[in-house]
C-alpha cells in the first residue's frame, strides 16, 4: 500500500487522478480502517488530507462558515462560534462514536461514506450545506443533498475530492436542530433522524425552513413538503402535526435488526415535531 | 511498504519503522515496544487503545503508524512520574476500579483527557465522557467513583 500524506488538495488531486489500483483518501480514518482491516477493501493508494492546511481549517466567511474537510468533530464541538450559528450541526457531529472517534472523524467523511443513517448528514442537509469539491477538471460547489447516491456510493468522480462544507450565512431570528432514536443512550447509529432549519421573521412566523430525514431511506432525504406545512405558522400544533405527516409519508426505510418499517416511520413523525420546536426556540421563537 | 516514521512518545523523540497500513497501535506495541495501550475490538468501539495524538483522544487502532510522523504521542506509560503515580492511577487503584486490567490504560488516558476538558465533571458528564470505553468486569461503577476522587484531589479540594 502507498501511503501519501500531500501538502496541497492539487497534489491530492493529482494522486488520486493518477491512480491506477484503488484509491482511497484518509482524514479520520474511523471507517476507512476499519474496512481495511476486516478486509473488506484493500488499497493500492491511500492519500492522507490532514497535512493540507486549508483542509484543517474552519473558517467564518462572506457567505457564511467553510469547514475544511480535515477537520475532527471534536474540534467543531469546540467552535463556540460555530455552535452559535450552526447548533445543530454541531450536535449531530458530536454524536457520531465515542469522544475517541470524534477526535479524528469528520462530517466530510461522514458525507463521503454515504451511510443512509450518518448522523451529521441530515443536519448539514437541513443547513442548506455545499460540498467544495475538487477534481482535475477544476472546483464545483454540490449540494449535501446530492453527494451521496446510495448507501456507500457517491456523486464522486475519479480524481475529485471533497475539500470543504460550505455552511450558509445565518440570518437574523435563525435555529437548527438534530435529534436521532437509537435504543441505548450513547454510542449507537440512528435508527431513525431528523434535522430541521429554521428562520423566523419578526413575529416568531417561520419564514423559511428545511427538513430533512435520515435512516428511512437509501440516501438522507430533503422533504420539502414537510418544510411546506410550517412555513407560514408559528408552529402551531396544527402545524406540527402536519410537518409530522409529511415526514412519515416520505418515509421509505427498510425493516432490519434496529428497527422496522412501521416503528420508523413513526418516529419521523416524533422526531420532527420535536427537532421543529427546538429549531423554532433557538431561532428566538416563543 | 515500509516507513521509517519519526515521532514523540511521551516527550521522547522516537524513531520507528513500520509498513504503511500498520495501525498506529500494532506499531506502538510490536515496533516501539509500548503494550500500555490494548487491542480490544480493532474497530474503536472498545476505547482500550486509547491514546492522544496532539493532546487528542484517540483510538489508536484506527490511526495509522506513518500519521504519527512529526506528532506528538502520549500512552498510559507517560502517566506516572517516575515512580509516583498519576492522581488517576491511584484513584483507580484505591478504589478498586480494575479487575481484569485490559481496559484500564484506556480508561485513564481517556478520563485525563476528560479532565483536562472538565476539572469538575458530575456523573453523568463521566459517564458520557467514558462511554467510548468498555469494561465488561466491574460495573463501572467504581471506575466512575476513582475518576471523580481524582478530579476531586486535582482540583485541590
Amino acid at each position: 500500500m502507498q501511503y501519501e500524506a500531500p501538502q496541497t488538495t492539487q497534489a491530492a488531486v493529482a494522486l488520486l487522478a493518477r491512480a491506477k489500483g484503488s484509491a482511497y483518501v484518509l482524514a479520520g480514518g474511523s471507517d476507512l480502517l476499519v474496512r481495511m482491516k476486516g478486509g473488506y477493501i484493500e488499497p493500492d493508494l491511500v492519500v492522507d488530507i490532514k497535512r493540507i492546511k486549508t483542509m484543517q481549517a474552519v473558517k467564518k466567511t462572506a457567505s457564511g462558515w467553510s469547514i475544511g474537510a480535515a477537520v475532527s468533530c471534536a474540534e467543531l464541538g469546540e467552535n463556540k462560534a460555530l455552535i452559535r450559528d450552526w447548533p445543530g450541526v454541531v450536535e449531530a457531529a458530536n454524536l457520531i462514536g465515542s469522544k475517541q472517534v470524534q477526535g479524528r472523524c469528520t462530517i466530510v467523511g461522514n458525507m463521503c461514506n454515504a451511510g443512509p443513517a450518518a448522523d451529521s448528514v441530515p443536519a448539514m442537509v437541513a443547513a442548506g450545506a455545499k460540498a467544495q469539491i475538487a477534481g482535475p477538471k477544476g472546483k464545483r460547489a454540490v449540494p449535501v443533498e446530492l453527494v451521496a447516491i446510495g448507501p456507500g456510493r457517491t456523486s464522486l468522480k475519479k480524481g475529485e475530492l471533497v475539500e470543504a462544507i460550505l455552511l450558509p450565512k445565518r440570518p437574523a431570528r435563525s435555529g437548527d436542530a438534530y435529534l436521532r432514536f437509537i435504543p441505548r443512550s450513547e454510542m449507537d447509529i440512528a435508527v431513525v433522524s431528523c434535522g430541521i432549519s429554521l428562520t423566523l421573521d419578526s413575529k416568531g412566523i417561520v419564514k423559511e425552513a428545511r427538513v430533512s430525514l435520515g435512516a428511512v431511506a437509501p440516501t438522507v432525504l430533503l422533504v420539502a413538503d414537510a418544510a411546506r406545512a410550517i412555513v407560514g405558522t408559528n408552529l402551531d400544533d396544527a402545524a406540527l402535526e402536519k410537518l409530522g405527516m409529511a415526514c412519515s409519508a416520505a418515509c421509505r426505510p427498510i425493516d432490519d435488526k434496529r428497527g422496522t418499517i412501521e416503528f420508523r416511520t413513526k418516529v419521523a413523525a416524533v422526531l420532527a415535531k420535536r427537532a421543529a420546536r427546538i429549531a423554532y426556540s433557538r431561532a428566538g421563537g416563543k | 511498504m515500509s516507513v521509517k516514521v519519526s515521532t514523540t512518545i511521551n516527550g521522547d523523540q522516537i524513531d520507528f519503522i513500520c509498513e504503511t497500513d500498520e495501525t498506529l497501535l500494532d506499531a506502538l506495541r510490536s515496533r516501539v515496544g509500548l503494550t500500555g495501550a490494548k487491542e480490544g475490538c480493532g474497530t474503536g468501539d472498545c476505547g482500550a487503545c486509547s491514546i492522544t495524538i496532539d493532546g487528542r483522544l484517540i483510538c489508536s487502532c484506527l490511526a495509522l503508524g506513518v500519521e504519527a510522523e512529526g506528532r506528538e504521542i502520549e500512552t498510559v506509560e507517560g502517566m506516572a512520574n517516575g515512580d509516583q503515580l498519576h492522581p488517576l492511577q491511584r484513584k483507580f487503584i484505591e478504589h478498586a476500579a480494575l479487575q481484569c486490567g485490559i481496559c484500564t490504560p484506556g480508561f485513564l488516558i481517556a478520563a485525563r483527557a476528560l479532565l483536562k476538558k472538565n476539572p469538575d465533571p458530575n456523573e453523568e458528564e463521566i459517564r458520557f465522557g467514558l462511554a467510548g470505553n468498555l469494561c465488561r468486569c466491574t460495573g463501572y461503577d467504581k471506575i466512575v467513583r476513582a475518576v471523580q476522587d481524582a478530579a476531586k484531589e486535582m482540583r485541590g479540594a
